[in-house]
């Protein structure tokens, strides 16, 4: 899991008297991940960078109403997820999304490709086309799924922060994030099966 | 290909979010482990659904965030007097 790093603690009250050493230590700390979320949201490196200044200038402009209820870092994310679903809105070339596995009942969703694709080399799951494959099945994902993958999954939050990130139920988290894994497990099928084939020729 | 599903398989699909989070109860996991050892299917679902976590994860620690848009957000929120970061 991809657990935030160690960091300095980050004072609220100097960030809500708008100091600027500790504005400026809070968007050193956080950019990074914010700017990663943003760009596997909404999957361009121009939209992810408007996105990531939004998300800090709105922070900026709303920390007296950040209330301590939720970790910091789970209140930016959420500013982050709400940015990129407004621009997401906005775009009128809606990406189709992929219909991989079979949902019988809600959350429930039988696998539809059972091919062990585990056993191909680190250096063939692991390569340069491999991410650039996981970047468009990424994309394919409905972008409520998307949101509670990479908030869950990707970003390493628990259960209730990433509910509580996408203001929803944690088991409307759970039932997005099932979808979101078993699509993605059939897309990545797909593409190390192909490979597997070409290994084989 | 598909997946011819027992009572068991079915047990496994029914739970396999809460199998991978590790929030089973152990009575349940316990037996969802010994369906997976006999259940080659299942093994297979299982491992590659964690790969898959497994590769996300990977390639969102290769992203780095760009040094030429890390210095205008600074710029952007006038803290270019504060970037820390050696450039």
């Amino acid at each position: 899991m991809n657990n935030p790093p160690t960091i300095n603690p980050i004072n609220l009250k100097a960030l809500q008297r708008r100091d600027k050493h500790a504005y400026a230590q809070f968007v050193d700390q956080e950019s990074d991940r914010i700017y990663r979320l943003a760009l596997k949201m909404v999957g361009n490196i121009q939209d992810a960078e408007d996105i990531l200044q939004e998300t800090f200038i709105k922070a900026y402009n709303n920390i007296d109403g950040f209330e301590g209820r939720s970790k910091l870092s789970t209140w930016l994310y959420r500013i982050t997820v709400n940015e990129s679903l407004m621009l997401l809105r906005k775009r009128t070339d809606h990406i189709n999304h992929i219909d991989a596995g079979i949902e019988v009942a809600q959350g429930e969703i039988l696998p539809r490709q059972i091919i062990d694709w585990c056993c191909l080399p680190e250096k063939e799951l692991m390569s340069r086309q491999t991410r650039a494959y996981i970047a468009e099945a990424v994309q394919t994902l409905s972008n409520s799924n998307r949101a509670a993958f990479l908030l869950r999954d990707v970003e390493g939050l628990s259960t209730r922060e990433a509910a509580e990130a996408l203001d929803i139920s944690e088991s409307a988290l759970k039932v997005r994030l099932m979808r979101a894994r078993m699509q993605l497990r059939e897309v990545l099928t797909d593409f190390f099966t192909d490979r597997m084939a070409k290994d084989v020729k | 290909m598909t997946h011819k599903q027992d009572e068991q398989c079915q047990h496994l699909l029914e739970n396999l979010g809460a199998y991978i989070d590790g929030d089973l109860d152990p009575a349940c996991c316990d037996e969802i482990e010994a369906h997976i050892k006999t259940c080659h299917d299942c093994q297979i679902i299982v491992n590659t659904l964690k790969e898959t976590i497994h590769l996300c994860q990977w390639d969102n620690q290769e992203t780095k965030l760009p040094k030429e848009i890390r210095q205008r957000l600074f710029t952007r929120l006038a803290l270019e007097n504060d970037v820390r970061q050696d450039e």
